[in-house]
């Protein structure tokens, strides 16, 4: 998995790139939650993950329930159609902003 | 149910019991399933399961520490459009009663991993490990 970051005012955007899975989490937690301990909103980019485990969604839950606790945000976006499909069958299309 | 007919195919691979073997299941499913011309979407949902299926023995089986060189066998077959997924291991012995999934509306990290392997597969089942095995894991799917 790569990653590239950069901020703007408020909001750290996160592009992820790669497979994400129980081997990259850790790296994946890393990246994304300092931005939200630092009360950063953060844009989480996902149009270059075609692959997530529940490992990955479990670091989606994280960062969105961290998010929650510091009155800030996680927003999902563009993630692509197998990626998708794995946040419908955790049933949490409605619980994640996704755009 | 599939309207095409599979034909008949088995193979086995072992991997290092570590999560940096996880790239390489699914890379080994990917290329089993394109043989089988399994089509695109499924073969993203067999390969979940099978991906977490392996995830679970690292992670459970043998508690993220498995001994240096530890192997772990994946055999796909399909016989009659029947795909068969049979995962073998030396971890803890795994007791069936106690592999249940978090309740899906208690949104929490973990625990997803068995609820996507049940959506995906029509039958998960442990049975005896023969030597050197100690976990036999079988998924099935009709194709």
């Amino acid at each position: 998995m790569s990653y590239k970051v950069t901020e703007e005012g408020n909001i750290a955007t996160i592009h992820l790139d790669g497979e994400i899975d129980m081997d990259v989490t850790e790296k994946a937690k890393e990246v994304i939650f300092p931005h939200i301990d630092a009360g950063k909103e953060v844009h989480l980019n996902l149009s270059n993950v075609q692959y997530m485990d529940s490992s990955g969604i479990s670091v989606l839950i994280e960062s969105h329930q961290k998010a929650l606790e510091k009155s800030t945000k996680v927003i999902i976006k563009d993630v692509s159609k197998s990626v998708l499909k794995v946040i419908m069958m955790a049933k949490l299309e409605q619980i994640l902003n996704l755009e | 149910m599939s309207e095409i007919a599979h034909q008949d195919h088995t193979e086995k691979k072992a991997f290092l019991v570590d999560t940096s073997s996880l790239r390489e299941v699914r890379t080994f499913c990917r290329d089993v399933f394109e043989k089988l011309h399994i089509q695109q979407e499924l073969k993203d949902e067999l390969v979940l399961a099978i991906a977490e299926a392996a995830q679970n023995i690292v992670k459970h089986a043998f508690k993220n520490a498995a001994k240096p060189n530890e192997l772990m066998v994946v055999e796909i077959s399909c016989e009659n459009n029947k795909l068969q997924i049979a995962f073998y291991d030396r971890g803890t012995p795994v007791d069936p009663k106690k592999v249940k999934h978090r309740e899906i509306d208690n949104v929490k990290p973990g625990g997803l991993g068995t609820f996507f392997i049940q959506e995906i597969m029509d039958a998960v089942e442990f049975k005896d490990g023969k030597k050197p095995w100690i976990n036999h894991l079988v998924l099935t799917k009709q194709l």
